[in-house]
């Protein structure tokens, strides 16, 4: 079945928390939990708490680079020293791993970075088109909840939400 | 009685003492409607300053690419650059930049880290001055090239017989290293800039709405965005901080690896490390107020805050003085004598100038920062902030040129040596690079995290309410037990 939206914006934080909660406690069918979204201009952990887990995966890709950047690193570095075997090195070693471990380490810090910014990014869906629900005023000051339901839901939802003093209720027809 | 009760007054003293609020870094007026119109306007019409400011570094620019034409079209001779001083100018500036560099990305790592709130609306440009000083301190490993049209040199890759660059050397390190910094910093300013982007996309026209709409890549502000979004910039700031350490402890490493007198020290790391914050937190001090000024940002750039960066300063400056001093009481009480000649004709010798001007600049005047005078007058700050960087800049000349001057042979000795006006004129024009890029940046991206400010608007207003809370719940319990005693 397709699935409608609707979007109510508050001004006040303890409102659209108090809507959150009675959304989770009413029973309501034809939508999850996890299709409420918050749109808010900045971080509310008091609100994503009352959403439930919203599990991050970053921190798995980060640590994917930080094993494969500084192996690989140290690898190329060290080839590329071991492919000129016939440079006087004076007894020193051919491939001296106390100063590589400089670049590795560099390369360690520098491939953690860009496998944490490029997992940012997937996580985040970004680039990507803003929902047709987006309102402006989410990015200055009011906070937005918007919530995938099924099309005969969504009244009953909007009355919920329509509860706790929102500014503004908008929705868009069954998609 | 010794163990009688305190008396009424007494306990009143102590109630009100115990709820006395701290001084807040935002005023009570700052809401976050406020917080964006302030910032929009900033990029719309700062003060008229602004076009001075800008057009006099473009000039000076302009100087110094005409220096760079000259140096470029008669060789570099004309820099007066020869053995043995081949760095001169442009090595000491480039040092002076990467140092200069230094502060911005590491503070704002660090007290994003630490959750120190009054890093919020000063990061963003402290970060942005790390990226164009980067990019200038670049410039010059160019124009010390001389043959730009070599350029590539620069890069790591293997020759025609398959030889690749030496990686045991500093020299790869230090453009690895910076490389990553650069790299990083630049990821890091413009992740934290996604969500204040948004902001400027919704109210933006026109082309500058193009730009933003290109940049924050669809931000919504959604919760499952936030909660990536907090992850990974507190990822990359744990990343950030070691890397910037590492960073000047390699640039230290171009000089102590090597056997010259005055460059052999051990605490040559940490003495760079201490050096770069130093240098970089006087440049955050000299922004803040400029831009304060110039973008009315009154409301953000706050007292508080400033009183807080220069405490910060006179710290790091006195770990820093520690670290000068221990370097040369190394060298005086070590037995290597050529260090200590050199040490001696520092302090004595043709650049004697330069050296007591860097121990008056960056040593004495930190001192002044104490005096409250100072820390409240800002045209009195602003030009002390000056100074401590001359003082910085003092430094990094103090260390390449009398070495140079006098090393280990007498045959090399050219004491007296002095840059030529294209060294000169190339200096000045990298600070007119740096200002008109910086300032460029001012007046395209928002230069106060506006998101950022918000979270602290909304931390003081909870602030607010639970101390409000906590004074209702202390009334109640003390009232009646006061009722009682009166009674």
């Amino acid at each position: 079945m397709k699935k409608s939206h609707t979007l109510a914006l508050y001004a006040d934080m303890d409102e659209a928390a108090n809507a959150i909660r009675e959304l989770k406690s009413s029973g309501v069918s034809g939508f999850r939990m996890e299709d409420v979204v918050v749109k808010s201009p900045i971080d509310h952990p008091e609100l994503s708490e009352l959403l439930g887990p919203r599990p991050v995966y970053i921190q798995w890709f980060t640590l994917l680079g930080v094993l494969l950047g500084p192996t690989t690193g140290l690898v190329l570095i060290a080839s590329a020293q071991a492919s000129f075997i016939y440079q006087i090195r004076g007894g020193r070693p051919v491939v001296p791993l106390p100063p590589d471990m400089v670049l590795t380490y560099e390369l360690f810090i520098l491939s953690g970075v860009l496998m944490t910014v490029l997992a940012t990014f997937v996580a985040m869906k970004l680039p990507g088109n803003r929902s047709p629900l987006y309102n402006a005023s989410v990015s200055a000051d009011k906070i937005g909840i918007l919530v995938k339901a099924d099309p005969q839901s969504i009244p009953q939802i909007n009355e919920i939400l329509g509860r706790h003093k929102p500014l503004e209720i908008m929705g868009d027809q069954a998609r | 009685m010794s163990h009688s009760v305190p008396s009424r007054p007494q306990m009143d003293v102590q109630v009100e003492r115990k709820f006395v609020p701290k001084q807040k870094d935002l005023g009570a007026d700052v809401t976050w409607a406020k917080i964006n119109k302030d910032v929009l306007r900033s990029l719309e019409k700062p003060r008229p300053v602004f076009w001075v400011i800008f057009f006099s570094a473009l000039a000076l620019f302009s100087f110094g690419v005409y220096c760079e034409v000259y140096q470029y079209q008669n060789g570099m001779g004309v820099s007066d650059l020869n053995n043995p001083q081949v760095w001169g100018l442009y090595i000491a500036t480039f040092i002076f930049w990467i140092g200069m560099g230094h502060s911005g990305t590491l503070l704002s790592a660090l007290l994003h880290i630490i959750h120190a709130d009054w890093r919020k609306p000063i990061y963003r440009y402290s970060e942005a001055m790390t990226t164009f000083t980067l990019l200038t301190a670049a410039l010059f490993v160019l124009v010390h090239m001389g043959r730009l049209w070599q350029f590539y040199y620069v890069v790591a890759y293997p020759n025609e017989r398959w030889t690749w660059p030496n990686f045991t050397s500093p020299l790869v390190w230090d453009a690895t290293a910076i490389g990553t910094y650069l790299t990083s910093s630049l990821l890091f300013l413009y992740m934290g800039m996604i969500p204040d982007l948004a902001i400027c996309r919704d109210n933006a026209r026109g082309a500058r709405r193009a730009l933003y709409r290109f940049l924050s890549m669809g931000w919504q502000g959604t919760d499952r965005q936030w909660a990536n979004f907090k992850v990974a910039y507190m990822t990359m700031a744990c990343f950030l901080m070691p890397l910037a350490v590492s960073v000047h402890s390699i640039v230290s490493t171009d000089f102590a690896v090597s056997q010259n007198p005055g460059w052999h020290v051990t605490s040559f790391p940490p003495y760079f490390v201490l050096g770069a914050l130093y240098s970089g937190c006087s440049g955050i001090i000299t922004l803040f107020i400029v831009l304060r000024y110039v973008f009315r940002f009154e409301a953000y750039m706050t007292q508080p805050i400033l009183n807080k960066l220069i405490k910060m300063t006179f710290a790091i400056a006195m770990v820093w003085t520690y670290l000068d001093l221990i370097e040369y009481a190394t060298t005086w009480y070590g037995s290597d004598e050529v260090a200590k000649a050199d040490l001696v004709y520092r302090a004595t010798g043709d650049y004697a100038l330069q050296f007591w001007g860097m121990i008056f600049c960056a040593m004495v005047m930190p001192f002044t920062l104490l005096i409250r005078f100072v820390r409240h007058n800002y045209t009195t700050l602003l030009i002390i902030s000056l100074i401590l960087n001359v003082g910085m800049w003092l430094e990094r000349f103090q260390i390449i040129t009398p070495t140079f001057a006098k090393s280990h042979y007498p045959w090399t000795w050219t004491a007296g040596w002095w840059p030529s006006w294209v060294q000169w004129g190339i200096v000045a024009g990298s600070f007119g690079w740096f200002t008109m890029l910086f300032m460029l940046y001012c007046k395209i991206f928002p230069s106060v995290s506006m998101y950022e400010v918000k979270e602290m608007v909304h931390e003081q207003n909870m602030e607010e309410k639970a101390h409000a809370t906590q004074v209702e719940v202390h009334e109640a319990g003390l009232l009646p037990e006061m009722k009682g005693g009166q009674a």
